[in-house]
């Protein structure tokens, strides 16, 4: 078995005294392992960095055997998110919970493509927050947990929708709400593409992103805890948004 | 099933050694035996000494043979500096540069969601606790130019932020080095680290 493809690191795992194993994040083959033989060698670290683009060749004597990797790097991401907390922050983020909801051996090409483009607004802090909110809705989207801001799902209005049904994921107008006002999470207008995206909303969005990961998403995964490098990315946001609060 | 005699069990443990496998202990316990009066019966006498002392620094984390360790006793040392490293042997690297007369804190580690090592498996409130009662002027964060080793090290400025003067380890192109056979992260990294000339 053999199959050459690009693929986005995700993490390694050390095997043995000189080899690794590999967890990357493929267009065609989705979250695949592998290991790479001397890959603690000091050539090598600087290239294995999460994030990190690799041109990968993956060969196996059977389809469900581990395998092995022969990379070649294709372009860094360490280097731009090191020196900035909040790229940082958002790049262990990202590969923390793809690690955490994706699947062995499942492609996911629309995800893979948007990760991608993600990683690579690392180095520009404006953008990245209001992208990163719409990487995790098309996460939450490609992992089947879509939310539906469309239209309220109570008076079908498609105006006014300023919370979301915990329940359905649904977006709901203020009159929608009636009683059940207290029990609705916000749907700041960043979620539906309108308004400034300040930090401070886009943090508020997460909250929100976060209640369905947390009640619909990890449950499937196990019951796992959400990682915590995303809980780091949105102090983050938050922290940003209070000193350029007016 | 037959007893293993001594130098079979010798050779077993000498193999589990980073660097070494079964062919390469045979080979270092063979040479051991060969040269039984200048290498075999120091070396078991340093290994018995070490392993009925060797313990953690309370201070700092370094490995000794005391509960303080030779860098924290020494008052010379207590110049307000303080080096964070992640492990002992990234304290011995700094060692062996003697540039650095300050002192260290062994982290033990760096936060990784992988491995599952959050704030509280380091030693980051022993180091808070130090620089009351230490003094502490400046931290140099000397942690790994990795993602895992950077984290950390933002973890750590946001908790020490506004304590105490911090600074970290230059990154960019190793002496000796040469553009051409850098990767691409370590030229973004020295060309934004550059300075002026």
């Amino acid at each position: 078995m053999e199959w050459r493809d690009t693929g986005i690191l995700l993490g390694t795992r050390r095997h043995g005294e000189t080899s690794l194993i590999l967890d990357v994040f493929t267009p065609e083959r989705g979250r695949h392992a592998g290991v790479l033989r001397g890959g603690t060698s000091r050539k090598m670290a600087p290239h294995l960095q999460p994030g990190g683009q690799l041109d990968l060749r993956w060969r196996a004597r059977l389809e469900d055997h581990i395998g092995a990797f022969t990379v070649e790097p294709q372009r860094s991401r360490a280097a731009a998110a090191m020196g900035d907390r909040l790229a940082l922050s958002g790049l262990n983020a990202v590969v923390a919970l793809l690690r955490f909801c994706l699947p062995e051996r499942v492609p996911h090409p629309a995800l893979y493509l948007r990760s991608e483009r993600l990683l690579d607004l690392l180095g520009q802090p404006d953008l990245w927050p209001l992208a990163y909110l719409r990487w995790e809705l098309a996460l939450l989207e490609d992992m089947g947990f879509a939310l539906d801001l469309g239209q309220c799902a109570v008076t079908a209005r498609t105006e006014g929708l300023v919370y979301v049904s915990p329940k359905s994921g649904r977006a709901v107008t203020a009159e929608g709400a009636g009683n059940w006002i207290h029990h609705l999470l916000p749907l700041p207008p960043v979620m539906l593409g309108q308004g400034e995206a300040e930090d401070s909303e886009i943090a508020q969005a997460l909250d929100t992103t976060g209640y369905f990961m947390e009640h619909r998403l990890a449950p499937q995964m196990g019951d796992k805890p959400l990682p915590e490098a995303r809980a780091r990315l949105l102090d983050r946001i938050r922290a940003r948004g209070q000193r350029t609060a007016p | 099933m037959r007893e293993k005699n001594p130098i079979e069990t010798l050779i077993d443990l000498m193999a589990r050694l980073p660097g070494l496998g079964p062919r390469s202990a045979r080979r270092a316990v063979l040479h051991l035996i060969r040269k039984r009066g200048a290498l075999l019966a120091p070396l078991a006498e340093a290994m018995a000494q070490v392993a009925a002392t060797a313990r953690e620094c309370l201070n700092c984390g370094n490995v000794s043979t005391g509960d303080v360790c030779p860098i924290c006793a020494d008052e010379a040392r207590a110049n307000g500096i303080l080096c964070v490293v992640e492990d002992v042997a990234d304290l011995w690297a700094m060692e062996r540069a003697q540039v650095f007369r300050g002192r260290y804190h062994v982290l033990g580690g760096t936060l990784s969601a992988l491995d599952g090592i959050g704030p509280d498996e380091l030693r980051i409130p022993r180091l808070k606790d130090r620089l009351a009662a230490e003094r502490v002027t400046e931290v140099i964060l000397a942690l790994n130019a990795t993602i895992d080793g950077q984290t950390t090290a933002h973890y750590i400025a946001d908790q020490l932020e506004g304590r105490v003067a911090l600074s970290s380890l230059a990154q960019g192109v190793p002496i000796g080095g040469e553009l051409d056979y850098l990767d691409d992260g370590t030229i973004t990294a020295a060309l934004n680290a550059r300075k002026r000339f």
